[in-house]
């Protein structure tokens, strides 16, 4: 009866299929592939990566960050001069945006985003960390933005937030629970228009002929959805997407498609940094003492002997097979403004017997069985926390064991679920406990990490991962928020990465590639940032689908061609097994007739 | 699901002598309806009292899970402590645990499962959407295993022992035993991703693709991207069916009605359609209503390797923040779904089997 209805439905339908093959015609399509829905589809209140991506792509910005040097660059902000006590930022609007519903976009626009989210808390929930220094922001004519400040704040070009147009989102009631999917196309500004939201199965963008910076190339951009990473790479093979980028690519599926004919894979520099840090004796702001960790780890001595008995160079080639490079400071050497290296004897590297010695001189007696004893007479064993979810950290924390029992280190790894890590980190139960953070090409914010003040008020409102506290850390985080020279912040910003260095707490062991497949007979060019070396997903600024040139030869009929195949062995094999069932069924019969 | 409705049943106990007599005799009936509504009565309360306990655990269970679902929710991302604490209001996670339980059972009266906290929408809509993938792909592949499974079944019990019969069990055993989630991705590597030269037959996943539009074209898009995910749902489901079915034939091999049946001079085919099978089919109708209950939780691996967006994503979503309301709403769901079916079982086999009516 099932059997039946099958090939009814197969049978039916099949007539249909040519002109499902034609729907595609003549338009130029990228097909990405992503691996998770989006959460919201409200600049205000989406937090997940594809959804604030998708924003860069409908939404513009007071500014962008240029695709070769990440230094932030005009959008619709033409210019900007800032008051001689730092404390006004006034931009000029360009007057040639418009939304796609054909109204102009003015600097009322933005001044009614920005303060809607310094006046209801719900609609900032996603970004409001932006305008949390923010006093007052007015539009005196449709050109000109002003801005002011409560306290001078250098990351004024870096204001990540999408602009939303004041005469539809103006009639919200409630920020927290509005989601922006009830009409279609959505009112957008950007490169391109939010045509088509297939809940739960993809979303389609399509090109703004009219945007101010020049049409894009691609007529759409559609994110199809998957839920398996190997499915993905499968996907590419066969042509059904154009680019697989998000998660990155493992180097065992990077390695396994470089012969694939029409795919290219684009191992990227990463905007990531990944490592551990150090209980240095967590504390609550007030100085009440949290959780357990060992004491020992008071010691510098003791966290810079770990660094050193950690062989960074072997993460990168055993862990990440290559596609990531080895961690110096605290910001991923694709920010080359920011990047700051150790260097001659300030540097950390991989000794196991100048770790050794360190540890004799300080105190640290080996005793039974190879491991060391603490000044107090307590063996030298540590707790260390890994996400179990994340291959590359298990591989990074196996090894560490070995490593650190070099030098006497008794590790107990607890590979755990990331919901339990992030309890350990705010109980402060923990000794080392692996972390990670994309970085921005502004670095304020994950610099702010490691102040005083992101340590918790109360246990469990922890805002940093390390409990660190450096007076002088401070000093110069606060010095750079208000130097207004990019010059002379970077200056401070690498002095603040050689304290977090010397301090062994926050410890960087490796900044992960991106790798990236894309084939080729789609599209011919992706624009990557930074250029050369840089990612084609997860950018920040709209280049690379915005630049992205598709391949002369379309490919879209390959897929037609594939599903009327496929549907054609689909009839067969059920035609098959009735046959076969009606066949069984009469030399059955005749076998009883006997 | 770990739920089990205590509904004893008998499964194919030696046959009682009356089994092969079309019903009870005319006099008793009264007698047999009074019972019977007691036998209703029982049930109902007993689906009743499990659907409370369901609502009670549902909600402390999914709060022992470790983790804070304001930090999973911004990990990675810049937040301010006001946001976050924002975060915790909205999810109403500043009320202490008892003004948020009684608040939870307040919703659930008005059949509000709460707003997900990664979605911002109401669980109970994002239920409905998810739905409906979750019962074509399940619904279908149940189905259809369901069929296959009492048809292999009856042919390999009927003639135990022959080659038939050791082919079909040590096929479906085989497939049985084959890890779901390693199954598909063979069939999509195979038959989609082009291995080896093979021509790229079926997608490999989804439920559709975007560019497509007008209803005949998406019910071929449809059952296009169908035609894997079942099939690899059919292969590990329909041996359940064929080793009960065949087991069960086999207990009634040996019966008297048979060799009544067969003295009356019946072809040989016709003693197992009418007489056999039919009683055979009783546990493999009680497997079916359980599988029902089940088929709207989906299976997560099958979902999860074709990207179909069904109910078993949504939770396994849900569970990775822990977004409460969202995991909370589907166990009460998927709990409510399988004791509807066991109650509807309960309700149904006294039409099959007379001999539970007492």
């Amino acid at each position: 009866m099932a059997v039946a209805a099958a090939i009814a439905l197969v049978g039916s339908a099949l007539p249909a299929a040519p002109a499902a093959a034609q729907a595609d015609s003549g338009q130029q399509t990228l097909t990405m592939a992503a691996d998770q829905p989006v959460d919201s589809l409200s600049p205000f209140i989406a937090q997940r990566l594809i959804s604030t991506n998708i924003h860069r792509y409908i939404y513009d910005f007071l500014t962008n960050y240029d695709p070769k040097t990440n230094k932030p660059i005009p959008a619709l902000a033409e210019s900007w001069e800032t008051s001689d006590d730092d404390l006004t930022w006034t931009y000029k609007i360009r007057d040639d945006a418009k939304w796609s519903d054909g109204k102009p976009l003015t600097s009322e626009d933005i001044a009614w985003t920005y303060t809607t989210m310094m006046e209801d808390e719900a609609a900032a929930t996603a970004n409001g960390n932006f305008v949390a220094n923010f006093d007052k922001v007015t539009a005196p004519d449709p050109t000109t933005l002003e801005i002011k400040l409560k306290k001078p704040q250098a990351t004024m070009l870096a204001l990540d937030i999408p602009i939303v147009p004041k005469h539809v989102w103006e009639n919200v009631d409630d920020f927290g629970k509005f989601n922006n999917d009830e009409e279609f196309p959505i009112v957008g500004s950007g490169p391109f228009e939010l045509t088509k939201n297939d809940e739960n199965q993809g979303i389609t963008l399509e090109a703004n002929k009219d945007y101010w910076r020049g049409a894009p190339k691609f007529d759409k951009v559609v994110f199809k959805y998957f839920s398996d990473q190997d499915a993905m790479v499968e996907a590419l093979k066969s042509g059904e997407v154009s680019l697989v980028a998000q998660p990155s690519l493992t180097p065992a599926q990077a390695n396994s498609l470089k012969g694939a004919e029409n795919i290219k894979v684009n191992s990227a520099t990463g905007k990531r940094f990944n490592g551990f840090t150090v209980n240095p004796g967590a504390q609550t702001q007030d100085g009440e003492k949290i959780g357990d960790g060992n004491p020992a780890l008071k010691d510098k001595v003791l966290r810079q002997a770990i660094m050193k008995a950690i062989d960074k160079e072997a993460i990168v080639d055993k862990v990440y097979g290559g596609y990531a490079e080895v961690g110096e400071g605290y910001i991923p050497a694709r920010y080359k403004d920011y990047y700051w290296k150790p260097e001659g004897a300030d540097r950390l590297d991989f000794d196991p017997e100048a770790a050794n010695k360190m540890l004799d001189d300080a105190g640290y007696k080996m005793g039974d069985g190879g491991v060391r004893e603490t000044p107090d007479g307590d063996p030298l064993k540590l707790r260390m926390a890994v996400h179990n979810d994340k291959p590359d950290y298990v591989d990074t924390g196996k090894f560490m064991e070995e490593w650190l029992k070099d030098i006497g280190i008794e590790i107990e790894g607890q590979y755990v679920d990331s919901n339990l890590i992030s309890e350990k980190l705010n109980g402060g139960e923990y000794d080392l406990i692996f972390t990670g953070w994309n970085v921005n090409p502004d670095p304020d914010y994950v610099l702010g990490l490691h102040t005083c003040d992101a340590r918790p008020e109360e246990k469990g409102s922890m805002r940093g991962d390390a409990f660190y506290c450096n007076k002088e850390y401070d000093k110069l985080y606060d010095q750079q928020i208000e130097e207004y020279d990019p010059e002379k912040r970077a200056a401070i910003v690498k002095e603040m990465q050689q304290v977090l260095y010397e301090d062994a707490v926050v410890n960087v062991l490796d900044y992960p590639g991106a790798l990236e497949g894309y084939r080729t007979d789609q599209v011919a060019s992706f624009q990557v940032q930074p250029d050369p070396g840089g990612n084609i997903w997860g950018q920040d600024g709209y280049w690379s689908f915005y630049e992205a040139e598709p391949a002369e030869a379309d490919s879209g009929g390959g897929i037609s061609t594939g599903m009327l195949v496929g549907i054609g062995a689909a009839v067969v094999v059920v035609l098959g097994a009735g046959a076969f069932l009606v066949l069984r069924r009469r030399s059955a019969t005749a076998d009883d007739r006997e | 699901m770990s739920l089990s409705s205590s509904s004893p049943r008998p499964e194919s106990e030696a046959a009682a002598p009356d089994a092969a007599a079309p019903g009870p005799v005319p006099g008793r009936r009264p007698a047999g309806r009074r019972v019977s509504l007691r036998y209703f009565a029982v049930k109902l309360l007993g689906a009743l009292v499990s659907l409370l306990a369901v609502m009670v655990t549902s909600f402390f269970l999914f709060r022992v899970i470790p983790g804070d679902p304001v930090a999973a929710m911004t990990q990675g991302r810049k937040v301010t402590p006001e946001q976050r604490e924002e975060l915790f209001r909205q999810f109403g996670l500043d009320q202490p645990l008892w003004q948020q339980f009684l608040g939870y059972l307040r919703d659930l009266l008005r059949l509000d499962l709460g707003l997900s906290y990664q979605y911002k929408a109401p669980v109970t809509e994002l239920i409905a959407t998810r739905l409906g993938p979750t019962l074509l792909l399940v619904g279908t592949a149940t189905l259809i295993a369901a069929a296959l499974g009492l048809w292999l079944g009856t042919r390999a019990g009927w003639r135990r022992g022959s080659t038939a019969d050791r082919v079909h069990t040590g096929v479906a055993l085989t497939l049985f035993s084959v890890p779901t989630f390693w199954l598909g991705l063979l069939m999509i590597v195979v038959l989609a991703g082009g291995a080896g030269g093979m021509p790229h037959l079926f997608p490999t996943g989804g439920m559709g693709s975007p560019d497509v539009s007008g209803v005949g074209n998406v019910i071929v898009d449809t059952a296009h991207h169908m035609v894997l995910p079942v099939a690899t749902l059919v292969a590990v489901l329909y041996a359940q069916y064929l080793m009960i079915m065949r087991s069960s034939l086999l207990d009634e091999m040996g019966s008297d009605y048979l060799v009544t049946a067969r003295a009356k001079g019946l072809r040989d085919d016709l003693v197992l359609r009418r007489h056999a099978v039919p009683n055979a089919l009783l546990p493999t109708v009680t497997l079916l209503f359980l599988k029902i209950g089940q088929v709207v939780s989906g299976t997560i691996l099958v979902e999860a390797v074709f990207s179909w967006p069904g109910l078993g994503m949504l939770f396994y979503e849900g569970l990775s923040v822990p977004d409460l309301p969202l995991v909370q709403g589907l166990f009460i769901f998927f709990s409510a779904s399988v004791i509807f079916m066991n109650l509807l079982a309960d309700f149904v086999y006294p039409l099959f089997d007379p001999r539970v009516r007492t």
